[in-house]
Parts: C-alpha cells; structure tokens; sequence
C-alpha cells in the first residue's frame, strides 16, 4: 500500500455554523478505504452534524469533503454513493421489513429477479429472512437496528454512516451486536464511518478513532495510540480511567525525564516526549492498571508510599483508591490473581503500601 | 376482628357494611371502567340510533292530513313502502342525489387540492408561525357563517367589483366577439362547490395537518439517503403515511357537503336542487313528512358506504401485518 494513494474520505477544513453556533470547528480528517472509522465524543460535540455533512443532509460553512476522490459540494443526498444508519434507525413505518429492505433499489436499473435476490440476500445478511413480511411495529429493536442497517447496505455503498447504531440496544444486544457489525464490514468491504459516544464500543469497533471535543478533533488514532499515547488531558481522560498530576520537568536525560510531583512528595522518572524541556510545568497520568500495588517496598524505579482509602472487590480483579503523600487520591487496579480469602489481597482498608510503576507507563501530557 | 367505634364507619363484618363494601369494591375493580366504555355507546344510542330509528318508522308511514302528519294503517298497509318506491322512480330524487353527489365530490377534491399544500406547509414553518397559521385557517369559524355566505354572494353577483374584474380581465384576453357583460357565477353549481370548499377547507386542512405532523422528517432524510429525489420522497414517504388524515379529512368535508342545506338554497341553481334542500321542501313545505324521512334514510345509507369503506381500509391495515405474523 503507497502512503501517497489519495484517501478514500478526505475531510479538508470543514466547519459548520448555526447561526452564530460553531458546531464544527476546522476538521481535517481522512479515512482509507475499508476502514472501521469511529468518531467519538461527548453528547452535542459535533459528532452527528459532521456525519450529516459526509451524507449531504447539511452544507459545510467552510471547507470541503472528498469521497473517493469527488468534492461532494453541492451534490445532493440521493446522488452520494453514501448511505446513512440513522440513531432513531427511520424505517418506514408503513412498509414491511422486506420492502425497507428493497427501497434503495427501487433506483438501480436492475431486473425484478436481481432485486428480490439482493433482498434475500440482505434479509440472510442480517438474519432475519423469517421477518420478511412484517411490519416494522411487530419486530424489537435490535431487528430495526438489522432493518436498518440491511437498508443502508442494500445499495452496496461506498461508504456507510452510522450515527450511534448501537445506542438504542441494551447492553447485552449491544456487545453482540457489535460483533456482528465488524463481521459484516468483512464480510462486506464497505466502509464504515460509526459515531459513538461510547468509548469501549470506539475501541472494540474501530481501526481508527477520532476523538472530537465541542467542535474539535483532539486526536485521531488506533485505539492503541489513543489509549497509551493520549496527546492531551482532555483525550486521556475521555477514554478509560487515570490519575493524573501536575508535575515539573527537573531534567532530562537520554529519552528519560525526571519529573518533580508535589502530589508525590518526590522525583521520579518518565519517558519523555519530543520537544520538552527543563523546567516546564507538565502533567503526568498513570493508568490504574500499570500502577503495582505491594504491602512491602518493591525493587523498583518509581516507588511511592500511600494509604489505601477505598478498595472495591470484583472477583477476577480490584480497584484501590489509595491517599499519596500530597493528600491526592491515585486509582490503582490490581488483578487477583492468587486464589485466597480475604486476607490474601494485597492489600486491605488503611493498610500502608508501595505503589510502582515503569517509567514508560507514566504519560506526560503538556496540553 | 377488632370492632371500632359506634360513630365510625360501617365496619365489614356487618350486614349492610359487607353489601356496601361488596358494591364499592365491584365498582373500583369494574365499575369505572365500564363506565367509561359504556359512555360513547350510551351518547351513539341515545342521540343517533334512536333518532334514526325514529326517522325509519316515519319513512314507513302515510301521509296523514293530521297533526303530526303521519300515521300508520287505515286504507293503507301498515308499513308503506310509497315513499322507497318513489325514490326510484320519480327523477327528481334522483337527480337530487346525483347532483349532491357530484357537487360534494369536485368540493372534496378540491379541498384535498387546496388543502395538503397548506397542511404540508404548516407542517414545514416554524413554531411561532405555525399558531399563527392554525389560528388563521380556523379564524373565519369566529364570524357568522351566513355572514360569510352572504360575503359570497355579493362577490359573485353581476354588479360586484369581484365579478366585474373577472368579466374584464376575460373580455381582454379573448377575442371581441367572445366579450361578455358579466360572469354567470350565481345560482349554479360552480357557486355551490366555490362557497363549500371555502366552508369546509378548515376540516380538510386540521386532520391534515394533525397526520402529518406526526410524520418523522427524519424518514424523509432516509428516503433521500436511499435515492429519492424529493417529489418521490412525498409519493413514498408522505402521502402513504397521511392517508389516513386524507381520508378523514375526506370524509368531514364530503359527508356535510352531500347534505348541505343552505349553501345550495342560497347560492345554488333552484332548478336543480340538492338532497339537503329536497328534504326541508318536504318537510316544511310538503308537510310529507314520511317523504321526508325516507329521503333522510336514503342519504344515510348512502353515507354509510363510504365510511364502511374506511373502517374495512383501517382493519385492514392493521391487520394487514399480523394477518401475515408466521411463528
Ligand atoms: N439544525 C441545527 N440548528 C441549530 N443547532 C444545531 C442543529 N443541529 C445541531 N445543532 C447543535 O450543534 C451541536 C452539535 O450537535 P450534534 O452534531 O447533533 O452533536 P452529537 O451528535 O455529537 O451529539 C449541538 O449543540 C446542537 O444543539
Ligand atoms: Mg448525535
């Protein structure tokens, strides 16, 4: 694959205004063909109106969006080689899950014989061939989620949108469900672009995220790179659980930083990151699961002496909130990995422990 | 069982306690409820299926010179069948019905015409205006009806501004031997369906309205995703999911329509009058009161088609998917 191949999706400064309300702010985004892309963000960041603009239902203010290789202005929606999955899933109310199904194709100069085919093998597709003569008031609503998504792919689109497909499921439905959505983009090869606000759905679904912030596109990357690699407070935040605290760069040494922490009454070390320099104020995360927890001093680089505050039992792990010598709370998660009663744990309420972690682990995030 | 007090309440271990409470239970657990459902029943019996009834045992009787003018037997049979029997043979009734027909029908169409534009558009404006526009479509209800009539025939009478303009603007537009001194728009049918589709555009445009209001836009979006240009998008999407407001609609404007009274007597062609008229004749200046009646008869049955015809096409759609329901 050459890294100079014009992208599938090319998003160039793209901005939308209502009224004086910017609800997208300058995204530049570009998405490869066959790619599971998620936008992921907080309720009311932008995510479902830059969505719109890729399938055509709003005009972008500024800036312009590419789809293989077309600019897309002024072309309108039933001419977009895109199809959408809307959140409240719009099917017809009045037609029959087979005739939701058929709808796109009523366009396609194909036979009657075609068709039908292409709906059968739609209804197989989403498994549910026995609901083909219903109406879509007597299936659940993890079949309208299928009806929907049958619809939307129906046309082989080159692109398909969906907007928080696994929102209106419950929690069940939804982590099956999302396997048989990566499942049938394999199967399929189309590319999908899923908004989300759900960051374990962005993680198990994507190839890439785009984490969006009132407006903005904070980061974008593998679910690796976002959730090891945040590049600001604000993403490192968003996805998963970690402590974090401000800091100051003492020195730096080869491609480690010594870093002064208040909350930890010391100086430990860092993986540094390009560009930083001695003496910045800087925050430093750790994620609760690359923190260990001992009952004596371990021989370690980074050790810090606590009090546990809280611990919460899970079975197959725990989570301890422990008090650092700065009076701050840090979150350390612990997997039980010995069997034993309760006074097997590592640790317990109150008791005085060591806390380490690698230098590697801990992030340092400068925005 | 603690008994309590004299002055209390009837305790329900005693006779006339456990009747009371007996009732008072049966009437929180049923009572309530079948009230509720009997009460339309109750109104339908009592203020249409009664009344009705009355009016079929008039049509059965014979003219009588007495007061009320009807009666049953003497040299007559019993029931008599005179008046069915002229429906069908004298052509005036005929007539009557046929032209009532017609005229309600072209009105019914054109307030579906007229109408869905606006109920669309009503449904397309923003709040604020939308209350303004729902106030207008019903404010003319706030003046007298006659009055309005009135209005009407004033506009469309030979010396009006109204007719005089229409008259001109025709005598330009065609050639001089073709000139006319005024339109002839009284006393015809053509004034009878303008005056009624003006009268009843409101009840065509409220159910309308209230369908489609209902409506996802969001569906709309969905069709256009799939394809639609938006003319097909109202042919797929809309106009299937509003038939119901169509029909409703329909159906309040027709069925009023075909029994007009004084929209045909006021602006109508005398020669050829409507049902509505045929009957008031008979009743008031007849005093054939059977007559009368049977033609009442006659127009209900022929209104009753059509709304069996919509209560068949509802079931029908709900039971259409259910019907279909395999396990
Ligand atoms: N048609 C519109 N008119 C005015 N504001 C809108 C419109 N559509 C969306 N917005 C605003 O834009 C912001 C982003 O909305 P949206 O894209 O739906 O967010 P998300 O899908 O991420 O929850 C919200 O604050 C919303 O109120
Ligand atoms: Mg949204």
């Amino acid at each position: 694959m050459s890294g100079e191949a014009e992208p599938f999706i090319r998003i160039e400064n793209v901005a939308k205004s209502f009224g004086s309300f910017q609800a997208v702010k300058d995204v530049n985004l570009t998405v490869a063909r066959g790619e599971i892309f998620s936008l992921l963000g907080g309720s009311g960041c932008g995510k479902t109106t830059l969505l719109r603009m890729l399938a055509g239902f709003e005009d972008p203010t500024a800036g312009r969006i590419f789809i293989d290789g077309q600019d897309m202005s002024g072309i309108p929606p039933w001419e977009r080689p895109v199809h959408m999955m809307f959140q409240s899933y719009a099917i017809f109310p009045h037609m029959s899950v087979e005739k939701n199904i058929a709808y796109g194709l009523k366009h396609e100069r194909i036979s009657a014989a075609d068709r039908a085919a292409r709906v059968a093998e739609m209804l197989d597709l989403v498994q549910l061939t026995p609901f083909a003569k219903r109406k879509p008031h007597q299936i659940s609503g993890g079949q309208r989620q299928r009806v929907a998504l049958a619809r939307a792919l129906a046309r082989q689109p080159k692109l398909l949108l969906l907007d928080e497909p696994l929102a209106a499921l419950d929690k069940k439905l939804r982590e099956h469900t999302q396997f048989e959505l990566m499942s049938i983009q394999a199967r399929t090869g189309v590319t999908f672009i899923v908004v989300t606000h759900d960051q374990e759905e962005a993680m198990t679904l994507s190839d890439r995220i785009a984490v969006m912030d009132r407006g903005e596109v904070r980061q974008v990357g593998t679910p690796t790179e976002i959730y090891e690699y945040p590049a600001s407070r604000f993403v490192a935040g968003f996805i998963g659980a970690i402590s974090t605290f401000p800091a100051r760069v003492i020195r730096l040494t080869g491609d480690l930083a010594e870093v002064d922490i208040p909350a930890m009454d010391g100086t430990f070390a860092a993986r540094a990151t390009p560009g930083l320099t001695e003496g910045q104020e800087i925050t430093v995360a750790l994620r609760p699961e690359k923190v260990a927890i001992a009952k004596t001093c371990p021989d370690a680089v980074n050790v810090v002496e606590g009090q546990v505050k809280d611990l919460a039992y899970f079975g197959k792990d725990s989570l301890y909130r422990v008090t650092l010598p700065g009076g701050d709370l840090i979150a350390v998660h612990a997997v039980n990995a010995r069997r034993g009663p309760d006074t097997a744990r590592p640790a317990d309420w109150d008791d005085k422990v060591w806390l380490s972690f690698e230098p590697a682990s801990a992030i340092i995030l400068t925005d | 069982m603690a008994p309590r007090g004299a002055d209390g309440p009837p305790l329900p271990g005693q006779p006339a306690g456990r009747a009371m409470s007996t009732l008072a239970r049966w009437f929180h657990r049923r009572g309530w409820r079948d009230l509720i459902i009997a009460t339309p029943y109750a109104w339908l019996i009592l203020l249409f299926l009664i009344p009705f009834l009355i009016v079929v045992a008039m049509s059965l009787a014979t003219r009588t010179p007495t007061a009320p003018p009807f009666g049953y037997g003497g040299e007559n049979p019993v029931l008599n069948f005179r008046g069915y029997a002229r429906l069908f043979t004298d052509t005036l009734y005929i007539r009557a019905f046929v032209t009532s027909l017609m005229n309600a029908s072209i009105a019914t169409i054109f307030c579906l015409l007229l109408g869905y534009p606006m109920a669309l558009g009503l449904t397309r404006v923003s709040k604020s205006w939308r209350n303004i526009l729902l106030m207008l479509v019903i404010l003319p209800f706030w003046t007298s009806f006659l009055l309005r009539v009135y209005a009407w025939m004033g506009l469309m009478g030979r010396n009006s501004w109204f007719n005089r303009m229409l008259t001109d603007s025709w005598n330009w537009l065609v050639p001089s031997d073709w000139a006319i001194t005024s339109v002839p728009m009284m006393n015809s049918n053509f004034a009878v369906i303008l005056v009624t589709v003006y009268t009843y555009l409101p009840f065509m445009i409220l159910p309308l309205y209230a369908s489609l209001e209902r409506l996802d836009p969001q569906l709309d979006e969905a069709a256009m995703d799939l394809g639609s240009r938006p003319w097909r998008v109202f042919l797929d999407v809309t106009l299937p999911q509003s038939l119901p407001g169509i029909i409703a609609g329909g159906m309040l404007v027709f069925i009023p329509a075909a029994g007009e009274l004084v929209i045909p007597v006021l602006v109508g062609n005398p020669s050829s009058p409507m049902i509505g008229r045929i009957i008031s004749d008979e009743f008031a200046q007849a005093r054939d009161w059977p007559m009368a009646s049977t033609v009442a008869v006659a127009l209900l049955v022929l209104m009753v088609g059509p709304t069996m015809i919509y209560s068949r096409y509802q079931q029908k759609a709900e039971g259409a998917g259910s019907g279909e329901e395999k396990p």
